[in-house]
């Protein structure tokens, strides 16, 4: 890396250039580039760019495929930003043919970087290459299918019906073969199911008679007898021996299947070795030692066989789902390298949520994100900020605004007031202020273009709660005190008081918003909420850079952004708390801001919104909640003076 | 530099000759039974001698060294699953001291570090004194240094060894690689296909997967000299270079990075003759003593020297000093396991100019949290030539048992009470379509287990009732006298009267959830049972229950009380009748620690405390209340539990908190403050539209 690579070019910003698309590239490539093209790292000047990405397509350099690009050599001659390939990156699924499928591409890539599946740890350059996962061309490019734990079980004992199954075909010569040719020796079509088949390719059957191979048609009936998508979710361990070349779809599917891959592919080089600890997941054997590999996945304990299965499902969620997240993995590597200081460490690429979710940019360091606390055995700090998002001018002391500032006051769990002032009119002078709180107050005035700001992470922030407020949110202290209570035992979820659901309308065959009551909520009204301070990070820097957009044009919809993010991080369902049913002064007077119209001009935005975000996120991230936490003595008939949070009864 | 060098030299001779005596002491006046004695110790010593041999005739043709090796094409492991044990074996060469014919000696007289080595893997659970069963072989060649190795000749004796092979599976150490001028990174030996476990690696001349990557010790330092710190303590400088005999273009730029900077100090070796001990340093004008100035810096530069892998690394270590390592392409120590991003900074040698804005950028959370790493780190794996061989011996052992080998966790992270490790880790929903099983534990009381049984019959989400029959005397009844409830019913007759029976986790459950239930509860209704069940799939992790429980701590018996109370906090549900997951049964029966589960079975109380305690410590997270539900009895009589006839049985409970207590080190139990209720529980809201509506009473 320090040799072949300037980073001279990554010090402003981690900025990635991609060529004009001159000619034809595979569908998988396009998915590739358009990736690039839809992330926060794109930029189309090449003046600014770290890292260059060619728009030839060097995915398949089989000289038998089809999508076999010709002259690519003096395309990449021509090419005026090449430098000998400094700073460029380029990807590659296959090189190499029959017979010897060399690992070596057919061109001079000079000093380029390597993305490449199917690497061998022999040619892999650690820390310059990225070892790349195989896929297919239906990739998804967004979204992408969920694992299949999630709608089977985890239980104990862990065991599916077969033990350990594979699969595919065998190839009789040539390199590569040997292993596959071999796995009928440990197959017993009992709990070891591993079947191969000679049947590809035109003359297989004269190959085999040649070379003397009887086995083919037993093979073949038994091959023929089982479904493979129905072993790999039936199958505790998946055998995921070398073909040809080192790697094969089967990784990635047997990954989503729940099927812990066992591996028999010698000096493979896995995907994304660099940040993904490979030991939590899969299982190693050695095509040296075939017999070995029954009493290997015999000897696992149930324990070990749960969490190396959840492993599978955290990894192909986290990076292999969907083409978006393999460019946006492989990208993030790239910048970990560049931005040393602040990289990820092992702890946080190979625990949930994983490195896509954790961006370095707010600390790099896993005690400050919400999502290690049990982990590391430490809590998050016992107060929170909060920001009031204030808009309107304020007049007489008795404003809304002020009579909330008195009311978080009073909590013991403040740490400091945030007023964030977005609105024409100047804030009042600090003698207008209540005073006397024992608490800070500071208004935020400067740099206020939009809602979005009530989501900035001002430095002021230093509480790892932030509790986010309307200023006409109509809140008691007791109401505050126990959503924090609530908050510190969820401390990456939102938790809040105002509910609304998501629903997928038929008529309109798309999802909707609502605000009436039901019995199931999804999303949390962030104008009275309590969550991590680092979602306030993570929203102004999220990959979704054009929903924030969205928000700033409609000045609507942050809250509903923040839900599908903290959601889509997290997978779970925010927390609603319990409160009165009115909880804006709004809504008892219709104050100037929204009057009944407007309301409901604002309400359809909101359904454009949700929409528009669907697309954006690739998948609808909310999910929803049955349960509300209500204080332990809520409504009990007992005597109220044994209440803790006695206000909350009150109104 | 020249001259540094050469006093390292005669330094590491002076010190070889003290080690060779030491090492010979025992032979000069010893009588039999201590030799005996020595030899059972270490039978690779048997046969230690001095051979004269002649190379030259011989015409030895040693093995170059593959560089193409990796793991899998240069190791062999047929020889290395001998036992059931998952560990390698490793055969010492019996050492030899060989001379030429001419009398000068081929071999270096075995150093202190080297003796050590040996030692250690001579007392190792990974030694074999057959070589015919060995997987690894250690040639006695002293090799540490390459300035006191006669480089051809050495290679040829490897040759000459017995079951050399070309080098196959043989394991040679290597700290100081190289010689001068231009300091190779890799020893400069002839040695095949052998692993190397060098100091001092490039990424160029590491063989990944196949050498390993070891500290350079420092032989010099008295360790000893430094007292324990603690890790919050402050230290007067943020960087200090005391590294000497640095490249000129280092310390340039070092100089000028420093003029601008208070916190970085630069010290070397001093002028004055009596002072230029290695023990000294000088700079600012004044004297130091080294290493103990490392330890007023909170970052200590270690910066490429003539060879890539520098003492000073170690140093740092030792000091509780987090290294800044400006050495490009360095292969940083046993970095196949260890996590360098959570101990060590690395900077470009082109950006050593930056190095202040760099460090300044980490905050005091973060630099303690990386003291804390390097503290443990030396301690572990660098503190002694024990542990660096130790660890060599780890990592080579787990690539042949991967499968079993040490996890990231187990090198990396500080053992620490408070941190959980939890095995439910996904955030799973599981499919509601799966349901929950009904484990109810009864002994003679027909009535009310069918009066039960009926009744959650009614629940729309149960899968299956399972009764264990805890009754030794008395046969179920027949399957035809059991109610009919149109869901499947098992009966399990259990060998043994005991309460842990009830949390076993039977194969006949095939639901993750498990609602234990006792054979008396029959006030829930549908309702509450059901809303019970949705709140368990949001938290599949936690115990779900109905009356609840808390501990408190009582100033006046300094001891842990067990309150029933109606309080506003509760750390505990009831498992009369609490949903959980089945993971959670099968580490109460096979792993719950202090062998808790005998305690319960013989004190015949406490059972569901345990439970408590068991998630709550795997999880760290609380148990989860569900609805106003305070009392599993008839709703006319008092809490049972505060008659005052049964405080005695208050007090058991009590002490049963104290003992589990005791039993897990910690108190794990989480106090919360809230319950789960139906979103619109007491909502005014048309009862009609709520789901669950007929959430009891108290």
């Amino acid at each position: 890396m320090e040799t072949c690579f300037d980073f001279s070019k990554c010090e402003k910003d981690f900025k990635v250039y991609v060529y004009p698309v001159q000619e034809r590239v595979s569908e998988s490539y396009s998915k590739i580039l358009v990736s690039i093209q839809d992330s926060k790292y794109y930029t189309k000047n090449p003046e600014e760019a770290c890292i260059f990405i060619l728009s030839i397509d060097t995915l398949d350099r089989d000289v038998l495929s089809q999508n076999f690009a010709k002259d690519i050599q003096s395309k990449i001659d021509r090419l005026s930003l090449w430098n000998n390939g400094k700073n460029h990156l380029i990807f590659n699924l296959y090189s190499g043919t029959w017979p010897d499928y060399s690992p070596n591409l057919d061109f001079d890539i000079g000093e380029a970087m390597l993305a490449k599946s199917s690497i061998s740890v022999h040619k892999f350059r650690p820390g310059f290459d990225i070892s790349f996962p195989l896929i297919g061309k239906d990739h998804p490019h967004k979204g992408g299918e969920r694992g299949h734990l999630y709608i089977s079980m985890n239980n104990i004992p862990p065991l599916r019906y077969y033990l350990l199954a594979f699969k595919g075909k065998r190839y009789l010569t040539g390199i590569g073969s040997e292993t596959r040719n071999s796995l009928y020796h440990i197959h017993n079509g009992e709990e070891i199911v591993l079947l191969t088949t000679c049947r590809h390719g035109k003359s297989w059957q004269k190959k085999a008679r040649e070379l003397n191979d009887t086995r083919c048609d037993v093979d073949n009936k038994e091959y023929d007898r089982y479904d493979y998508r129905k072993l790999l979710t039936n199958a505790t361990f998946c055998l995921v021996p070398r073909g040809r070349r080192l790697g094969s779809f089967r990784f990635l599917e047997s990954l989503q299947a729940g099927c812990i891959p066992f591996l028999l592919s010698n000096g493979w080089e896995l995907p994304f070795s660099e940040v993904i600890d490979w030991t939590k997941v899969a299982v190693w054997g050695d095509e040296r030692l075939l017999f070995q590999v029954p009493s290997i996945v015999r000897s696992l304990s149930h324990p070990e066989i749960l969490v190396l299965r959840q492993q599978t499902q955290f990894l192909w969620e986290a990076y292999f789902s969907s083409m978006d997240k393999i460019v946006l993995t492989t990208l993030e590597i790239l910048r970990d390298r560049v931005n040393r200081h602040f990289a990820r460490n092992s702890v946080i690429w190979n625990t949930f949520p994983g490195g896509l979710s954790i961006l370095p940019g707010y600390t790099a360091f896993h005690h400050t994100y919400p999502f290690f606390y049990q982990q590391d055995g430490t809590k998050p700090t016992n107060k929170f900020t909060a920001v009031i998002y204030a808009t309107s001018p304020v007049l007489l002391s008795s404003a809304p605004l002020f009579r909330l500032i008195r009311t978080i006051a009073k909590s013991t769990n403040v740490h400091k007031i945030l007023v964030v002032w977005h609105c024409d009119v100047a804030p009042p002078p600090a003698y207008q202020w209540p005073a006397d709180l024992g608490v800070p107050i500071l208004v935020k005035t400067k740099i206020i273009k939009s809602v979005n700001a009530r989501f900035y992470l001002y430095s002021e922030l230093e509480m790892d709660a932030v509790f986010n407020f309307d200023e006409d949110t109509l809140v008691t202290t007791d109401e505050i005190d126990f959503a924090f209570s609530v908050w510190q035992e969820f401390p990456d979820r939102i938790v809040g008081f105002a509910a609304r659901s998501h629903f997928w309308d038929e008529s309109k065959n798309m999802w909707s918003y609502t605000s009436k009551y039901t019995n199931e909520y999804s999303m949390i009204l962030t104008g009275a909420s309590v969550y991590h301070k680092y979602y306030h990070y993570l929203y102004t820097n999220s990959i979704f850079n054009s929903a924030i957009q969205v928000v700033e044009q409609t000045q609507n919809c942050e809250d509903i952004l923040m839900n599908f993010l903290v959601s889509h991080v997290t997978k779970l369902p925010p927390i609603k708390v319990t409160h009165r049913k009115i909880y804006r002064e709004s809504m008892q007077v219709s104050i100037n801001r929204t009057t009944g119209m407007a309301d409901a001009v604002k309400f359809r935005e909101r359904q454009t919104c949700m929409s528009t975000f669907v697309n954006l996120f690739g998948h609808m991230p909310l999910i929803r909640s049955k349960a509300r936490m209500d204080p332990l003595l809520f409504k009990d008939p007992v005597s109220n003076l044994r209440k803790k949070y006695r206000q909350i009864e009150v109104i | 530099m020249l001259k540094l060098k050469l006093r390292y030299t005669i330094c590491i001779a002076c010190l070889l000759l003290v080690s060779i005596i030491i090492l010979l002491l025992p032979y000069l006046n010893s009588n039999e039974g201590k030799q005996e004695e020595r030899r059972t110790l270490h039978a690779w010593q048997q046969t230690e001698g001095q051979q004269t041999i002649d190379l030259l005739a011989m015409r030895v043709n040693s093995t170059k060294r593959d560089t193409r090796c990796t793991y899998h094409t240069c190791f062999d492991v047929f020889n290395c699953g001998y036992n059931d044990r998952k560990t390698i074996t490793v055969y010492i060469y019996p050492p030899t001291q060989y001379t030429d014919a001419d009398g000068s000696s081929l071999t270096t007289p075995i150093s202190q570090e080297f003796q050590e080595i040996l030692e250690t893997i001579a007392d190792s659970p990974f030694y074999t004194d057959d070589p015919t069963r060995a997987c690894l072989y250690v040639p006695a060649f002293d090799t540490l240094n390459q300035n006191t190795v006669r480089q051809d000749e050495i290679g040829q004796l490897y040759a000459l060894l017995p079951w050399w092979n070309s080098g196959t599976n043989h394991l040679i150490f290597n700290m100081l690689p190289g010689s001068m001028p231009d300091y190779s990174t890799v020893l400069e030996v002839n040695t095949g296909k052998a692993v190397l476990a060098g100091g001092g690696f490039s990424t160029w001349s590491y063989r990944r997967t196949f050498d390993v990557s070891i500290p350079v010790y420092n032989p010099l330092l008295d360790y000893s000299v430094i007292r324990q710190k603690s890790y919050l303590e402050k230290r007067k400088w943020l960087l200090i270079s005391a590294q000497t005999g640095l490249h000129k273009e280092y310390t340039d730029v070092m100089w000028e990075v420093a003029r601008k900077e208070t916190k970085f100090l630069i010290v070397d070796r001093c002028k004055e003759g009596s002072q230029r001990s290695i023990s000294k340093r000088c700079g600012n004008d004044k004297q130091y003593n080294y290493p103990q100035i490392l330890q007023d810096s909170t970052f200590c530069m270690v910066v490429r020297g003539a060879r890539i892998g520098q003492t000073a690394f170690s140093d740092a270590l030792m000091a509780g000093c987090i290294p800044v390592v400006v050495a490009d392409g360095y292969v940083l120590p046993f970095s196949e396991v260890i996590d360098w991003k959570r101990a060590a900074v690395i900077i470009r040698e082109d950006n050593l100019h930056t190095v202040m804005d760099v460090l300044k950028s980490f905050t005091m959370e973060r630099i303690y949290d990386m003291r804390r790493q390097v503290l443990f780190l030396w301690e572990n794996y660098f503190s002694s030539m024990r542990a660096i061989t130790m660890t060599t011996l780890h990592i080579l052992n787990d690539r042949v048992f991967p499968y079993s080998g040490r996890k990231y966790e187990d090198w990396n992270v500080i053992p620490n009470k408070l941190s959980v490790r939890n095995p439910l880790f996904l955030p799973l929903i599981p499919p509601s379509s799966q349901g929950f099983t009904a484990v109810i534990l009864t002994y003679d009381r027909l009535e009310s287990l069918f009066k039960v049984i009926l009744q959650v019959a009614h629940v729309p989400s149960l899968a299956k009732v399972v009764v264990v029959w805890n009754n030794q005397v008395k046969q179920p009844p027949p399957m035809t006298a059991w109610p009919n409830i149109g869901k499947p019913l098992k009966v399990i007759k259990t060998h043994q009267n005991k309460l842990s029976n009830r949390f076993f986790p039977y194969h006949e459950i095939d639901t993750e959830c498990i609602l234990a239930l006792d054979d008396d509860i029959v006030m829930l209704t549908s309702d509450e049972l059901e809303f019970g069940y949705e709140v368990w799939r949001e938290f599949p992790d936690r115990l779900v229950g109905f009356p609840s429980r808390v501990h408190l701590w009582d100033n006046s018996t300094t001891k842990w009380r067990y309150e029933s109370e109606w309080t506003n906090a509760i750390s505990m549900v009831l498992t009369g009748a609490a949903f959980y997951h089945k993971y959670f049964s099968y580490l109460y029966t096979y792993s719950m620690p202090g062998s808790l589960k005998q305690w319960v079975d013989d004190h015949v109380n406490c059972e569901d405390i345990a439970m408590n305690f068991l998630v709550a410590n795997i999880t760290g997270k609380s148990p989860m209340k569900v609805t106003p539900r305070k009392k599993f009895k008839c709703p006319e009589c008092t809490n049972t539990e505060m008659l005052s006839a049964d405080m005695g049985h208050m007090v058991e409970r009590s002490e049963c908190i104290n003992y589990f207590t005791s039993k897990y080190h910690t108190m794990p139990l989480k106090s919360v403050e809230f319950r789960a209720d139906p979103v619109l529980y007491k909502d005014d809201f048309p009862s009609v539209l709520k789901k669950y509506k007929n959430i009891g009473s108290l």
